[in-house]
């Protein structure tokens, strides 16, 4: 780094990161609540993950191991470029393995391996508010959350029930936090949904445009809103990962020709390359190793 | 009137390092609630205000939160140093202070003279920061709630009998209330206001 370039450690200033101390202890003492705090411009777009950047800044420290991953992914454009900006102004070791990171920012995934003690999942998150959509102004959606007025919420997952005969909500599915807040888990598959209940890793939510930091501590309740009739599903799979075989994971489509030809793999890249080092095959992995 | 040398020493040796391994002591104990942590990072500030204390002051305030000291800080060479070493204006109305410090053995306030949040801004609240004699040792409470993995004990000692009222009164007004970091020389347990305490039964 030559002089012109040097920053505090993790870019933000000091006084910024008192400030977004604050609000994540306020957060995680008021689980779901969204805590206003003022987020900065970052070296980066809004909607390319300045909140969670300044949740992680903000509780980075010299010993920590860094996992960045976008959809699941740890060598994607978003999930490159956030390591490589943390490496560049923290110095902070990081890595692809689930396993070894105490931070994983993450964007719209929850890694399948079970996180563990000690482990902080830092979200990026687009649109904070659950009931926005519904509602679109602040002032009547922190009324709503004052009074837990969430009836509007289970109006919208009837209607859905009404027009396709089930909720088709997929991702970004409502959440009731500890039996108080209705929280947006981010745009995650409502796949993940279930991983957030009771987790061991506390999980921290930045919205860097709409400045708003939330949490969810470890061992709490997270439910997935539903009806008697109608309970919370999470999307199944009728195939297995196409390189690991791995079932009971979420799949990426992906296309390979214009013939209509398609494989599905694991969305979590690192337990894919696990499973495959463990020896574990799926049938396009066979065939790639037979014509080799 | 207090030397200046107490005023001006006993920060942070290392001001980014520190505030950052306190900060996550603070973070992990807030997620684990009664969990017991030792700072690495210590301060010295004026007595009575003690290592871990000085070390919560030095990491959270700054200039954007006033801070509530209780009449003997007030008087002790505290006050200067936390303008000194922090930039916080020192208030002596509980219900503005963002952050309020008690010294060890004083008897304090009750939690709903502090400012609770509102019913719309929850976060809006003080958070208290009390010296006890020890943060083991003394009567058993169970708690319960988020963070905690079915229940934990904690028994801080030297906490006035009408702790437990006062905490089950400020669980009551949830999701408003104050959070509590209890410190205990250069050690905390943090106490966030979703944690439920009893009595342990015998």
């Amino acid at each position: 780094m030559n002089d012109l370039a040097t920053y505090n450690f993790a870019y933000l200033d000091e006084q910024t990161k008192r400030m977004i101390r604050r609000a994540i202890l306020k957060a995680i003492a008021i689980p779901g609540y969204q805590v206003p705090f003022a987020s900065r411009e970052m070296p980066m777009p809004y909607g390319w993950g300045t909140g969670g950047v300044q949740v992680t800044a903000s509780i980075l420290g010299p010993e920590d191991v860094l996992k960045v991953i976008d959809q699941g992914a740890d060598d994607t454009t978003n999930a490159v470029s956030i390591r490589a900006f943390f490496q560049k102004v923290a110095n902070v070791a990081v890595t692809t393995r689930t396993k070894e990171a105490t931070i994983i920012q993450t964007r719209h995934r929850i890694p399948e391996e079970k996180l563990s003690e000690g482990q902080t999942l830092v979200y990026q998150v687009p649109i904070p508010e659950p009931l926005r959509f519904l509602e679109p102004r602040e002032t009547e959606t922190r009324k709503m959350h004052a009074l837990e007025e969430y009836g509007l919420m289970h109006v919208k997952l009837y209607e859905d029930i009404a027009r396709n005969g089930h909720i088709a909500t997929t991702y970004a599915y409502p959440v009731k936090v500890e039996g108080r807040y209705v929280m947006d888990p981010s745009p995650t598959p409502k796949f993940d949904n279930p991983k957030m209940h009771m987790s061991e890793a506390l999980q921290l939510f930045g919205a860097g445009r709409e400045k708003r930091i939330y949490a969810v501590p470890p061992y709490t309740d997270v439910v997935s809103l539903d009806f008697d009739d109608h309970p919370f599903e999470i999307q199944s799979f009728d195939k297995p990962c196409a390189l690991c075989g791995a079932e009971d994971v979420y799949l990426d489509e992906v296309i390979l020709d214009d013939k209509g030809g398609r494989m599905f793999v694991c969305s979590d890249t690192d337990h894919c390359e696990d499973r495959r080092a463990c020896g574990h095959a799926g049938h396009m992995l066979a065939r790639k190793e037979a014509a080799e | 009137m207090a030397s200046q040398s107490q005023i001006y020493a006993g920060a942070f040796a290392d001001p980014v390092f520190a505030a950052q391994s306190v900060f996550r002591h603070l973070m992990d104990g807030f997620a684990r609630p009664g969990t017991i942590k030792r700072l690495k990072a210590t301060s010295t500030p004026p007595a009575p205000l003690a290592s871990a204390a000085g070390a919560v002051a030095l990491t959270l305030c700054d200039h954007d939160t006033p801070v509530w000291l209780t009449p003997a800080l007030s008087k002790s060479a505290v006050p200067q140093w936390i303008a000194f070493h922090t930039g916080a204006p020192v208030t002596t109305s509980k219900t503005d202070a963002r952050f309020a410090f008690i010294e060890k053995g004083t008897a304090f306030p009750g939690f709903d003279q502090f400012s609770l949040g509102t019913q719309e801004y929850p976060d809006r609240s003080t958070t208290l920061v009390i010296e006890v004699e020890a943060l083991t040792g003394g009567p058993v409470l169970t708690a319960k709630g988020p963070g905690i993995k079915d229940e934990t004990e904690v028994a801080v000692k030297g906490l006035p009998d009408v702790f437990l009222e006062f905490w089950t009164a400020n669980r009551a007004v949830f999701p408003r209330g104050v959070d509590l970091v209890l410190t205990a020389g250069d050690k905390l347990v943090c106490l966030p206001r979703t944690t439920r305490l009893a009595l342990k039964e015998a």
